[in-house]
């Protein structure tokens, strides 16, 4: 009798032994939930806060702009329904940031190119520097938008002005900072190309882009950054499908809280896009660059 | 004109032109044989590096020429490799691809792909880097660096293999260590070296020759001093050997008495009393 009663208690303290994680797992959990309270706790906090916040100061009823509650309850079916196609304008938010998007791409991979390019050129030679800089100087504090109406003109349609205010928007701190990247490669990189005799477009892409890539992540990072505030306001003028101009037909509608989930969007997608430039940038460098 | 390995002849150095133009070096002759281990001593700022430089065609002389086996230098090029102090590595490439970079591009035509592979990991063996291959230069630390860029510039199989101050920027465990495995691959190898350093134990150690340069501006060739010290050397023997401190005491004496780089105190401060009688 005794036996038996002991049996199953044995065996139940073993399998307890087996479920339990290992010291070295419990301490690598326990980590990694301290570095997860750590980083995501404050920013729930604060986030809560202000909400409560907002909440509290728009919770009048005549107040001039909803409480995020209303925000949400308005905007029900935008949020539930992103991709919903109604004809015309009429597109759910996904659609809208998408063709956003897709200007931002062109007019973007089109400055990724020749701001690179130019970078490169100013970087080397000196005449080119002094030739342009000066202009580039002057033509980089060119608000964005201010360049709009002068592509109309030159394109007579709005789809490759937009394109064109993103691409001119994008590339001065592409070049500049390929430039100064170029610029700064270090004498010693350079030896050792001269000593081991690399030709022109070895030395280009095995030592000036590798030993310039810090610089010139830093600057697409720049450039995608306003890429996306460029387009938002071009879009705005220009109509059409796209974020930008889904803001200005709320607005016209008086539909503030539309406006309100649209610029949440807005700032989630430029966040996106600047942690994505920011990890390619960390890849190709293999860690030197932010 | 001389059947020498590696001579340079007449070589002067003038940086800038007019009134300012500052003449570094002047009149440098030296002839170096094959399988010579030089040492070029002197202190900082009276173009040591600047005499480096001009053999590794990086700069080009004013005046005078270089001939190394029988063909001017001009350009930099893989027959003459330098190790950098700070050694130079491209940091986004690993400690392999930073030699193979060298190897491949060097060895283009007179190794295949495999051939080229294995010489690469006989190298970084050599200096005894075979345990990381895959890291990158910021991972790993000064020494190591160094072996690298000494892996790197013994891969191209060099005529004359150029060292601007190597171990300057080591601990000096870290140097001696480095020092003793540089010449334990000299005695395997056997190459031509050139090698720039201020300090005195280092050049007497590890040179068949001393080239102690006079100061600046205008330097040259102040003295050289054949080290006739048996191989293989042994540190710590030869701290008690009197032929050694011999050697060591002819190059303090160059550097300090001969070639003394600060004047005596002539700015002394005012208050103390002892300096200003010596300047007066």
């Amino acid at each position: 009798m005794t036996t038996d009663v002991t049996t199953p208690k044995t065996t139940g303290a073993l399998v307890a032994m087996k479920l339990r994680p290992s010291p070295v797992l419990q301490e690598k959990l326990l980590h990694l939930g301290k570095t997860f309270l750590a980083n995501v706790v404050p920013p729930i906090v604060v986030l809560a806060g202000l909400l409560a916040l907002w909440e509290f100061l728009c919770a009048d009823p005549a107040s001039t702009l909803p409480a995020p509650s209303r925000v949400i309850s308005d905007t029900w079916e935008l949020i539930v329904n992103p991709f919903y196609d109604h004809g015309g304008n009429d597109l759910g938010l996904g659609w809208q940031i998408l063709a956003s998007l897709e200007r931002v791409a062109y007019g973007y991979a089109l400055a990724v190119i020749a701001g690179i390019s130019l970078g490169v050129l100013v970087g080397k030679s000196n005449w080119a520097m002094r030739g342009l800089d000066p202009i580039f100087q002057v033509l980089r504090t060119v608000p964005p938008l201010a360049w709009l109406p002068i592509s109309l003109a030159a394109f007579q349609a709005s789809a490759p002005s937009a394109i064109f205010v993103i691409f001119i928007t994008a590339i001065w701190p592409i070049i500049i900072n390929t430039a100064v990247g170029v610029r700064n490669i270090p004498d010693d990189y350079r030896n050792v190309a001269r000593v081991v005799r690399l030709n022109g477009f070895e030395n280009f892409t095995k030592i000036m882009l590798p030993a310039a890539a810090p610089y010139i992540f830093s600057g697409l990072r720049i450039g995608i950054g306003l890429s996306w505030l460029a387009i938002v306001a071009a879009e705005m003028l220009i109509g059409g499908v796209g974020i930008g101009f889904f803001i200005w037909d709320a607005w016209n509608a008086s539909m503030i809280s539309d406006i309100v989930l649209a610029l949440i969007y807005v700032g989630i997608v430029g966040f996106l896009l600047d942690r994505m430039v920011g990890f390619i940038g960390n890849r190709v460098t293999r860690g030197t660059s932010a | 004109m001389s059947n020498h390995y590696l001579s340079i002849e007449n070589v002067q150095k003038t940086f800038g032109r007019g009134p300012e133009a500052l003449n570094v070096l002047k009149d440098i002759n030296l002839t170096v044989d094959r399988g010579e281990y030089i040492a070029i001593i002197g202190h900082s700022g009276c173009g040591k590096s600047t005499v480096l430089n001009v053999v590794a065609g990086l700069l080009d002389a004013s005046a005078g020429g270089v001939i190394l086996d029988g063909k001017e230098v001009n350009q930099p090029g893989p027959d003459r490799s330098l190790v950098f102090q700070n050694h130079s590595l491209l940091p986004w490439l690993t400690v392999y691809e930073n030699v193979a970079l060298a190897v491949n591009k060097v060895c283009a035509k007179t190794m295949n792909k495999a051939e080229r592979k294995e010489w690469i990991l006989k190298n970084l063996d050599m200096v005894g880097m075979s345990h990381a291959l895959d890291q990158l230069p910021t991972q790993i630390s000064g020494g190591m660096k160094q072996r690298v860029g000494i892996a790197r510039a013994l891969a191209m199989e060099p005529k004359v293999l150029l060292l601007d101050e190597p171990f300057g920027a080591l601990d000096a465990l870290t140097r001696a260590h480095l020092q003793d495995e540089v010449m334990r691959i000299q005695a395997d190898l056997n190459n031509t070296v050139m090698m720039i350093t201020h300090d005195v134990d280092e050049a007497v150690l590890l040179s068949d020759r001393i080239v102690m340069m006079t100061n600046g501006p205008s330097a040259t060739i102040g003295e050289i001093l054949d080290i006739k010290l048996p191989r293989p050397r042994d540190r710590i023997a030869l701290a008690e050997d009197p032929e050694y401190n011999h050697y060591r005491r002819e190059v303090l004496r160059f550097l300090h008495e001969k070639q003394r780089k600060v004047k005596p105190l002539q700015k002394a401060p005012p208050a103390e009393p002892a300096r200003q009688a010596q300047q007066a």
